[in-house]
């Protein structure tokens, strides 16, 4: 308990960030258990109301509800944004530590290619993917295309990670005392780079939702879900705000707005965590 | 600046060139057994409405240079040869319509809006951030970091949006949409002029002030750096002037990892800006792909996609061959 109290008290950051998640969190599972997200499908109410006490949060201009939409939207944009960041940051890992570890033509290979696709603009492939297979986008296909292109990035930033910690002794006493690369790789590197794969983690969160909201803004999400991104698109789509609807786009901006906040949190109370130095400015 | 190390960043940026559009070609041929360019004209003829003989003779077009009768390579040879001279076809949504003329009239309005909008934030929240780190930097300074940081997450056009709600529908200072008023002629008169830039404040307002933070954030924590270096002390011990050493020490060192950045977000500030144009219907290459989208217009879609490609890679090189004036170890090792 004590050492509980101890950590909140010198990680404020990375506690605020956890707890404004769990909150987003409860307010699903709340939302669930007592509104429920039946009411998110169109034509659940009459349409253009404003919020009121039989429609807390108002509906849209095609009758949904806008609480369970916020409800159902919720979970849906952190599981793009989790699924599509762990992802891409898994497979950024293997070739990183694969590229930074053994070196030689494999390394050369995986660098070029990173280096080649890095600058390519995420959002304007996914354009066209998700518009031609546009029938069969599921929240987790559409997060999967997400990380296939969000790799090169962590690809790089740990591939120079694992260079600099493989040429320091311990690395080369295992190696010498005739570790296996594996137990290496595991047991020596993988634990010193932990604190920098959370925050490079918690940066791919925020990527994938990024990229997840603004393809469902164009209209070009899952058409099955009541994603905030979508929500969005109908707001724009239907001029929500020349209409003076605020209470149309207003919600989802702030649930993001929440969501990015507390991401950002995190990760710079990562970076203090790992990085004793920063902690002084 | 090495001859060789401009040859190589011009051949990367053929080779990202290069992938990027070959990624687009053959990514949606893995979807099985189905393409939408023809299904979809398909369905445009079934519903009727639109100009069905033209609609017919842009499928045998279509079919002729990428029919499924001809292999893939072949397919593949035609679409390179296609974008070599900017050739993506008539445009789904307004038949007549090549894609290139559509692209024609949006292309410099975002070019614009996003230059400069960009370029502002960076050069802004550059200084900003330096003087944030800089002791000697006027105390009231410190209170904008809060506001800041916090636009500084929120996604463009999200805050565009924001932004239209206050200003524009409440506030009614400015135009809530669009990026000239109707009917006034693409003449170069004053009054259009001035039109296009009161319509595009709001806009351009809305990129500034949501990356703003993030440009600031990125060189505070480069100038705290700095700060703590031999040589800051050693121009201190010397009794340089204090601006000398702001400028010409501390912020010059800073400004390097900073220039990287702007390299790497360049594909993340364009996707931003897209939307940004979506929000308030800004008539540049957001707008056309968000309708071209929403219509399945597949020609235009791949036509813009192709310009936002080549405007990133381009872009980056730009920088690629700047870095070099700012940081002299690239410029003395060759290779």
């Amino acid at each position: 308990m004590k050492k509980f109290t101890r950590f909140i008290r010198e990680n404020p950051r990375i506690v605020l960030g956890l707890a404004l998640i769990a909150c987003m969190l409860l307010f699903w599972l709340v939302g669930v258990m007592t509104i429920g997200i039946s009411k998110a499908a169109p034509l659940s109410g009459p349409p253009d109301m404003p919020p009121s006490s039989r429609y807390p949060l108002g509906t849209d201009s095609a009758g949904r509800q806008l609480l369970p939409v916020m409800i159902a939207g919720v979970p849906l944009t952190l599981e793009v944004g989790f699924l599509a960041g762990g992802v891409g940051l898994l497979i950024g890992t293997l070739l990183g530590f694969t590229a930074g570890y053994f070196g030689g033509p494999v390394d050369s290979v995986i660098r070029t290619v990173a280096d080649v696709m890095l600058p390519i603009p995420a959002l304007a492939v996914l354009v066209v993917i998700a518009s031609t297979i546009h029938v069969l986008l599921s929240v987790e296909i559409m997060a999967l295309v997400i990380a296939s292109l969000a790799w090169m990035y962590p690809t790089r930033t740990i591939r120079a990670q694992v260079l600099t910690i493989r040429s320091r002794a311990f690395i080369e006493v295992a190696r010498l005392s005739g570790e296996s690369h594996l137990k290496i790789i595991f047991r020596e590197l993988l634990p010193n780079l932990l604190p920098y794969l959370a925050a490079s983690f918690v940066g791919a969160v925020g990527a994938g939702i990024l990229a997840g909201i603004g393809l469902e803004a164009l209209g070009l999400g899952p058409q099955d879900k009541p994603t905030l991104g979508m929500t969005i698109f109908w707001a724009i789509y239907y001029g929500a705000t020349l209409r003076g609807m605020w209470w149309w786009w207003g919600p989802p901006i702030v649930i993001l707005i929440l969501v990015f906040m507390s991401l950002f949190l995190i990760s710079q109370g990562l970076d203090r965590y790992a990085n004793p130095r920063l902690r002084q400015s | 600046m090495s001859a060789a190390y401009v040859v190589r960043r011009v051949l990367l940026f053929f080779v990202v060139v290069w992938a990027a559009t070959t990624f687009i070609f053959f990514l949606p041929k893995l979807a099985p057994g189905r393409n939408p360019v023809v299904e979809r004209i398909g369905m445009m003829i079934a519903t009727g409405g639109a100009n069905a003989s033209g609609m017919q003779a842009m499928v045998d077009g279509n079919e002729r240079k990428f029919g499924l009768d001809k292999p893939l390579w072949q397919q593949y040879l035609t679409y390179l040869g296609d974008l070599s001279h900017l050739d993506f076809g008539y445009s789904l949504m307004q038949y007549p319509t090549t894609v290139i003329e559509i692209i024609r009239g949006a292309l410099p309005w975002t070019i614009g809006l996003l230059t400069v909008s960009t370029l502002l934030a960076f050069s802004l929240g550059t200084i900003l951030g330096a003087l944030l780190a800089w002791p000697r930097a006027p105390h009231a300074i410190q209170y904008l970091l809060p506001p800041l940081f916090m636009f500084s997450v929120i996604p463009y056009y999200l805050f565009g949006l924001i932004l239209v709600y206050l200003l524009a529908f409440q506030l009614r200072i400015f135009p809530m949409s669009g990026s000239s008023q109707l009917g006034v002629g693409s003449s170069f008169s004053f009054g259009f002029v001035a039109d296009v830039l009161y319509h595009s404040i709001l806009p351009a307002l809305s990129i500034v002030l949501a990356s703003l933070g993030f440009w600031a954030l990125g060189m505070r924590a480069m100038m705290v750096n700095t700060g703590g270096e031999d040589y800051m002390l050693f121009a201190e011990a010397k009794g340089l002037k204090s601006k000398r050493i702001f400028f010409g020490y501390a912020l010059r060192n800073a400004l390097l990892p900073q220039t990287t950045t702007l390299a790497l977000s360049l594909g993340t500030i364009l996707s931003g800006a897209l939307l940004v144009e979506v929000v308030f219907n800004y008539s540049g290459m957001g707008s056309v792909l968000f309708r071209a989208v929403s219509a399945f217009d597949y020609f235009t879609i791949y036509g813009v996609v192709f310009f936002i490609i080549v405007g990133v890679a381009l872009a980056t090189l730009i920088l690629d061959l700047i870095y070099p004036l700012l940081d002299p170890r690239i410029r003395y090792t060759k290779g």
